[in-house]
């Protein structure tokens, strides 16, 4: 988990590439969630190429880490990054959200192997997340467990009763990440519905909370990195981002969340990401 | 069988689970601060490890059970009808039906037998709920014994299972050596002039008006539909052909229970007239059980009654070709 500066240079370069297959992917769909997507593609990069242990080959591994991408609409972040890592084969994210794909709009854990968990309604994610950590405990395997959670996700109160257990139930192999993009569908998260203070609001239910530059990779590996070493507790990685964040038009845009690029846009944006 | 004989079905669901975490280590059981009424208060005695209170938190407890399922391993989660079915419904819709996770939901206090605690507790609807699931097996065992089986059932069952269980203790249909067998519908007594479909609690009410049918000559075919999804649909096609009327019974709503299972299919298939015994679209309230069944009209008499009256509508009805 060393951060060189090769190792970050390495997963800058993957995450442009995932930028590049997410927009792409939701230009080929002409639907999807651009922004979200894009804020969450160095978090997924981060997971996906260097902190998680699993094998693209072999996606039932036992001792796999597991991921739940509760945040669900994010999902060509995840598609994107599966793909380059040998999950499936590129070529097939052109596929997104077409009749029989496996590669369905929220992911479907039966449809394409590689998916830990079936997301999409927001608010479940951190409670099966629970789950697949007490499992591991006991069977007493070195898994962890990572569950990427939306700011305007936490709204829903599911979120806090599974933020609740897993504070009580000691899950320190559960590692929370909170893409705080600070902007929901109906606009800036603050003025829709405040869930400030984040940080205070997950320490006082007993969790471990850091805050870092969710687009730094020389935070975020030293900060996954952290989790490990917690003990007795779970952690939360709040990482603040820019929702659309890769493309200037769309960078902290609130109409991004659930639009694909046009033809038009997707050649400005790719050019604006050198490809 | 000894309707005289009352045993509790969550007492056996208790004692099932814990003989099968003896045999089986990937058992896990979950619940909502309500153990000692459930009585998975009896696995969390013997396998505390393996047992995970979640607090007054179904919607967290169902995700949780999803997770560990989706691990290997094999949750049984229990909570009152009403809380596990309503409260956390779409919890059940999305993590366990739609990625079709291997989680047992045994639901205790269904319908009116919950009694004082009043209508806020009263689950009229839990069998609805669950049977309008894709994936879902729906069980609703007739006593303590057909329970047992139940739930040795839904342990070795690939997928969701819901059993639905009772605050009272039910009259004795079967021995332990009863058998079951999901979307079979036991006939526990033959007849030839109407068919009594029913489930849970209202089996041994069927069978007691059954006997009463006999007496003013009447054969009155006795149907335990424990499994309301999938439905044993050769059993009820053969009640609608051979004994030409329908009477359902069931502590639930006749909206969306098991007599509405019972007259989609059979409208489709074997029209027949049917008349649902149940709870008339309203909440229940507070009162001792056997008031409120009174209250309700979930009675033997009911059932003779609802019989009679079907028997006229027979005579008149005019013949419908059989499909085959």
């Amino acid at each position: 988990m060393i951060e060189a500066d090769s190792q970050i240079e390495s997963l800058q370069e993957k995450a442009r590439q995932i930028r590049i297959h997410i927009l792409k992917m939701l230009t080929a769909a002409s639907s999807g969630h651009t922004g979200g997507s894009l804020s969450a593609a160095d978090i997924v990069t981060a997971l996906y190429f260097c902190q998680m242990r699993h094998r693209p080959q072999d996606p039932t591994w036992r001792d796999r880490d597991r991921f739940v991408l509760s945040k669900g609409h994010a999902v060509p972040a995840l598609y994107a990054a599966m793909a380059m890592a040998g999950y499936l084969p590129e070529k097939e994210l052109m596929t997104l959200r077409q009749i029989d794909s496996r590669l369905q709009g929220h992911p479907d854990m039966r449809t394409l192997p590689g998916i830990d968990f079936s997301t999409g309604s927001l608010g479940q994610g951190l409670s099966v997340a629970n789950g697949m950590a007490l499992a591991a405990r006991l069977d007493q395997r070195e898994v962890r467990i990572y569950v990427l959670l939306g700011d305007g996700e936490i709204q829903e109160g599911q979120n806090w009763e599974a933020a609740m257990a897993a504070s009580h139930y000691k899950l320190d192999n559960l590692c929370a990440i909170l893409d705080f993009n600070k902007l929901q569908i109906d606009g800036r998260v603050l003025e829709v519905m405040s869930i400030a203070p984040v940080a205070d609001k997950w320490r006082s239910f007993g969790w471990e909370v850091m805050e870092v530059d969710g687009h730094d990779f020389s935070q975020l590996l030293p900060a996954l990195d952290r989790c490990q070493g917690v003990k007795g507790r779970p952690s939360l990685i709040i990482a603040h981002t820019i929702k659309g964040k890769g493309v200037s038009f769309m960078e902290n845009q609130v109409k991004y969340h659930g639009i694909a690029p046009t033809p038009e846009e997707l050649q400005r944006a790719l050019k604006e990401l050198g490809a | 069988m000894d309707l005289n004989d009352l045993l509790s079905t969550r007492d056996a669901y208790g004692e099932t689970l814990v003989k099968l975490g003896r045999s089986n280590p990937d058992i896990v059981v979950l619940d909502a601060d309500l153990s000692a009424s459930t009585r998975t208060l009896l696995f969390a005695q013997e396998f505390p490890d393996r047992f995970f209170n979640c607090g007054v938190a179904e919607a967290n407890m169902v995700g949780t059970a999803a997770g560990l399922a989706a691990s290997g391993k094999i949750p049984f989660a229990s909570s009152f009808a009403i809380f596990e079915t309503g409260r956390a419904w779409e919890q059940i819709r999305q993590s366990v039906c739609y990625p079709r996770m291997n989680v047992k939901l045994v639901a205790s206090h269904g319908g009116l037998t919950v009694g004082e605690d009043g209508g806020s507790h009263i689950s009229i609807e839990d069998i609805a709920l669950m049977r309008i699931l894709p994936h879902m097996t729906v069980i609703v065992p007739a006593d303590a014994y057909e329970t047992a089986r139940a739930v040795e059932f839904a342990a070795s069952f690939p997928g969701p299972v819901f059993i639905r269980l009772s605050r009272e203790k039910f009259p004795v249909c079967f021995t332990d050596s009863c058998a079951f067998q999901i979307g079979k519908a036991p006939r526990l007594c033959e007849g030839d002039d109407l068919t009594i479909i029913s489930a849970g609690l209202m089996v041994s009410r069927s069978l007691e008006a059954s006997e009463i049918l006999r007496k003013e000559g009447v054969g009155a075919r006795v149907v335990n539909c424990s499994t309301i999804k999938p439905l044993d649909e050769e059993e009820i096609l053969a009640a609608a052909r051979q004994t030409g009327v329908i009477v359902t019974a069931e502590e639930h709503s006749i909206i969306g229970g098991l007599g509405s299972a019972v007259a989609e299919f059979l409208m489709e298939r074997e029209p027949v007239p049917l008349v649902r015994i149940g709870i008339r679209d309203c909440f229940g309230i507070s009162g001792r059980p056997a008031q409120l069944l009174e209250r309700f009209g979930l009675t033997t008499e009911a059932i003779v009654q609802a019989a009679r009256d079907i028997l006229l509508r027979k005579k008149s009805f005019p013949k419908v070709a059989s499909k085959t």
